[in-house]
């Protein structure tokens, strides 16, 4: 190889290295909104399953979730039977789809927008700012009184939210106060860290049900690298053995 | 390359021996492979950089085979379901949940769609390290940007199909661009749609030819590319032709048989490609919110814009030329010149091989000037590229009108520059390793 | 040439080992394809057991449920015709259910679990047609003088008696196929699910 040949490659390459670093740095755009980081609780099926008996108890009314059928449940270690005598209100077969009974068009009467569906929320809510399942964790636990509201309530990462605090009689009654942070003004059924813990196992489950083959789609996936590497290995030896020839 | 060996096959008495006789005496089976794998004769110092165009052709394969599996489940409709969901929109998510392995399908098809740009962008710029598209290789260039352009087309309509929220309005402003053009735009951008929104009869055209462009027209694009390439050869990082110097049977010196040579080298590259590929699939088949959009969970709603909308990444370099213009000019608005713009950006590709008058082809033996343009133009490309993601601001629209500017001198001057330039020796043959 | 054997033989092996890996590789990687082709959970669901009310149905009554897309009949026999059945078998093809067209606690007479309710799938064994219910006996059925009731296909005229039984020298190879069920009351009918876990 002649000799500045590589050198110059070398040259480009940490030229465009320096010059791709600074105005990246300078336009990078700083996250506008502090959300709290959600327990992982994926491999929790204890959680998990409160979480699922919360989210039909409490969201499962006005919210369908109907890409998920409930036998699916059966990935957090419930039985057919478990899920049909605990957990299903509307459908009569553990095949069906998590849906309800209220029409599209009736909810957006009644709420001015209709419920958005759940099964995806938690990978809908992703943003630079955090993971869909830390916004709805810090989301939930954001609700506060507000009277220029119609449903009285507000929301510190949802502003304006049409949704009224539906676990309100668990965390009770937040109020923003002059310094601009929440203060519990009435308390609920459940102490703080009751309620954070309940939100908690309900945000894993609406994650777990965001994509219910995630934990799979890992464990699938270090078997595939595996058996990559092993034939990464065997390829390039046959390289080598080829190449041999013009070396 | 010459026309080389036609001979045709001699059985050696075996019985497949005796079935390939028959076949090449009737198809030009072994003339082919000849012509083409064990008689094609490549440069002997390929380096890493000669991977992606065989890998351009197994992303192509991965997604017409995931793309000809996804569409046995799923629904171009845009109509609502009894859950209040479009069609289109929950067929995926059926698709994602219920379908045995379609998850792995369709995530392979959306990792893929990411893959291909990744793969042909990284190929576009080992054309402009070693100036693969100097002189005989003009028309084999050519066709390479033709490919890059039904490739931007493909992803496109395909892009709209999950009928989610950045689908749906992505769409809208790319076709509302075609309203931009004096006269006829108006109605254009009607004629496209097949409606006043984008809207079911939109879903259906971007699904036909969804299929349509990828299927026929890329594999036979590629096809082209390819006798193209085998009829003037191979560059190589050293930019000088091999076929220079042969040997007295008329080999060149510094060629070797694509195979075996190239073949299993090409195969390691292959599965180094699929070790990357697989972790994205199975770990972050999101792609940190690139590959798969959040705003795209949710299901197309023609009321409510997202608060940000922002094209999939590989678009966004183009999109930035787009938003850079903000004066009107001639009379006509801004609006139409971020169109010309941005077409602009991709068409000045077809120019390069008369652009470039530079003695030497490969960046090794060309002069401080070429390197440190190229180095400044990779650096716009890129800024250019992230900035297309994020909301525009006045500070943001500035420095991408800069890189603007640089982006297209880069190419205008070149005729000047190019010359200029101090360029080193070549030497006689490949600098092999 | 000792040499270039050598080579060789090292490369044959080498490329044997590359090609086996890669080709079980190639083929683990056809699974999910060829797999994508199954029943979808969707399928599944709507393919799962059916409940059948059967408390309204009367004697020498028909009615008919939808089990995975399919045609499912429950007839409930008359005592008549229960008695009438025996009679036919040597017009039958396989008076017996020797061949096993039904879950293992049917093989018997009547083919059914309770002697007066049939339950079978209404498709016909030929090519899939649905047969026809001719429940009139006799000339008035428009078969045959002493047709005893059963089943006419009208695509390809095999008759079924209302055991499900095929008769004899027709196009239908089998009698008709009874489905696994089961009772969950006198009322309450499961079709596709039975105690025996199939």
């Amino acid at each position: 190889m002649p000799a500045g040949a590589g050198q110059g490659d070398c040259k480009v390459r940490g030229l465009l290295a320096f010059l791709l670093m600074v105005p990246m740095l300078a336009l990078a755009s700083g996250a506008e909104l502090h959300l709290d980081k959600a327990p992982d609780r994926a491999n929790d099926m204890g959680a998990l399953q409160n979480g699922a008996k919360v989210f039909v108890n409490y969201c499962l009314n006005c919210h369908g979730a109907s890409y998920m059928r409930y036998n699916r449940l059966k990935d957090l270690g419930l039985t057919d039977e478990q899920i049909k005598n605990n957990l299903m209100f509307t459908a009569d077969k553990v095949g069906e789809l998590m849906k309800i009974s209220m029409q599209p068009d009736d909810a957006k009467a009644w709420f001015g927008v209709a419920p958005p569906d759940l099964t995806v929320i938690a990978r809908a809510r992703a943003s630079e700012s955090g993971s869909g399942a830390d916004w709805l964790y810090t989301y939930l636990r954001s609700f506060y009184r507000d009277d220029a509201r119609p449903s009285g309530w507000n929301n510190v990462v949802f502003e304006n939210v049409g949704m009224p605090h539906v676990l309100w009689e668990l965390q009770g009654e937040q109020v923003m106060g002059e310094d601009h942070r929440l203060k519990l003004a009435k308390p609920g059924k459940l102490t703080s860290e009751e309620y954070d813990a309940l939100v908690a196992d309900l945000v894993a489950y609406l994650k777990y049900m965001g994509e219910p083959i995630s934990e799979f789609r890992k464990n699938l996936g270090v078997a595939v690298l595996i058996a990559l590497a092993v034939l990464f290995v065997f390829s390039y030896a046959l390289k080598r053995e080829y190449w041999k020839d013009i070396h | 390359m010459a026309a080389g060996n036609l001979d045709k096959y001699k059985s050696d008495g075996t019985k497949l021996g005796n079935l390939l006789e028959w076949v090449d005496a009737r198809f030009p089976a072994t003339a082919m492979w000849r012509q083409h794998l064990s008689e094609y004769y490549a440069p002997k110092n390929f380096n890493f950089w000669y991977f992606f165009g065989s890998l351009a052709i197994l992303v192509l394969a991965i997604q017409i085979l995931t793309g000809v599996f996804l569409v046995m489940h799923y629904k171009p409709d845009a109509s609502l379901n009894a859950a209040g969901v479009p069609v289109a929109f929950a067929s995926v998510e059926y698709i994602m949940r219920d379908v045995p392995w379609g998850w792995l399908i369709r995530y392979l098809h959306s990792t893929g769609a990411s893959a291909f740009f990744i793969v042909v962008y990284l190929h576009m710029f080992r054309g402009l390290l070693y100036g693969s598209y100097r002189k005989p290789r003009e028309l084999l260039w050519l066709v390479g940007v033709v490919i890059f352009l039904v490739l931007m087309a493909t992803a496109f309509f395909g892009y709209l199909l999950p009928w989610g929220q950045m689908s749906y309005w992505g769409a809208q402003v790319i076709v509302n661009l075609f309203s931009a053009i004096p006269f006829v735009g108006p109605d254009l951008s009607v004629w496209l749609r097949g409606d006043y929104v984008i809207g079911d009869a939109t879903l259906n055209r971007f699904f036909s030819l969804h299929y349509l462009l990828p299927v026929l027209i890329l594999p036979a694009l590629v096809v082209v590319h390819l006798i193209a390439l085998h009829e003037v050869g191979s560059n190589n990082p050293d930019g000088i032709e091999i076929k220079k110097k042969k040997d007295e049977r008329g080999i060149p010196l510094d060629g070797i048989p694509f195979h075996p040579y190239y073949t299993v080298k090409d195969i390691v590259g292959v599965v180094g490609f699929l070790m990357l590929f697989s972790v994205i699939v199975f770990f972050i088949p999101e792609g940190g919110g690139y590959f798969l959009e959040y705003n795209n969970f949710i299901p197309a709603d023609p009321l409510k814009t997202p608060s940000h909308i922002a094209p999939v990444w590989y678009f966004t370099p183009f999109y930035s030329l787009l938003r850079a213009v903000t004066y009107p000019l001639f009379g006509i608005d801004a609006k139409f010149w971020g169109v010309v713009a941005m077409g602009a950006g991709v068409v000045i590709f077809f120019f390069l091989p008369w652009l470039d008058r530079s003695p030497s082809k490969s960046i090794r033996y060309r002069g401080p000037i070429f390197k440190i343009f190229l180095a400044i133009w990779v650096v716009c490309f890129f800024i250019l590229g992230y900035l297309g993601v994020l909301a525009p601001t006045p500070g943001r629209t500035l420095v991408s009108q800069i890189c603007t500017v640089i982006y297209f001198a880069f190419f205008l001057t070149m005729p000047v520059w190019s010359k200029l330039d101090k360029c080193q020796p070549e030497p006689d043959r490949v600098t092999a390793k | 040439m000792s040499c270039d054997e050598k080579v060789d033989c090292g490369r044959r092996r080498l490329l044997v080992a590359t090609a086996t890996a890669g080709g079980v590789a190639s083929v683990v990687a056809a699974v999910p394809f060829v797999a994508s082709w199954m029943p979808s959970e969707r399928a599944k669901s709507a393919g799962a057991p059916v409940e059948a009310d059967i408390s309204k149905l009367g004697p020498g009554e028909m009615m008919t449920v939808e089990w995975r897309g399919k045609p499912v009949w429950i007839i409930r026999r008359t005592q008549a015709t229960l008695d009438e059945l025996p009679k036919l078998d040597d017009k039958l093809a396989d008076p017996n259910s020797e061949k096993p067209m039904q879950p293992e606690y049917c093989k018997n007479q009547y083919r059914s679990i309770k002697p007066e309710y049939l339950v079978a799938v209404g498709i016909c064994t030929h090519l899939g047609c649905s047969p026809t219910e001719k429940f009139k006996t006799g000339p008035a059925s428009g078969i045959d003088a002493d047709w005893p009731g059963g089943f006419l296909c009208p695509c390809h005229g095999s008759t079924f008696d209302l055991a499900g039984r095929v008769y004899k020298n027709k196009p239908a190879p089998d009698n008709l196929e009874v489905p696994p069920h089961k009772y969950l009351s006198d009322a309450k009918l499961v079709i596709g699910e039975d105690t025996t876990g199939a």
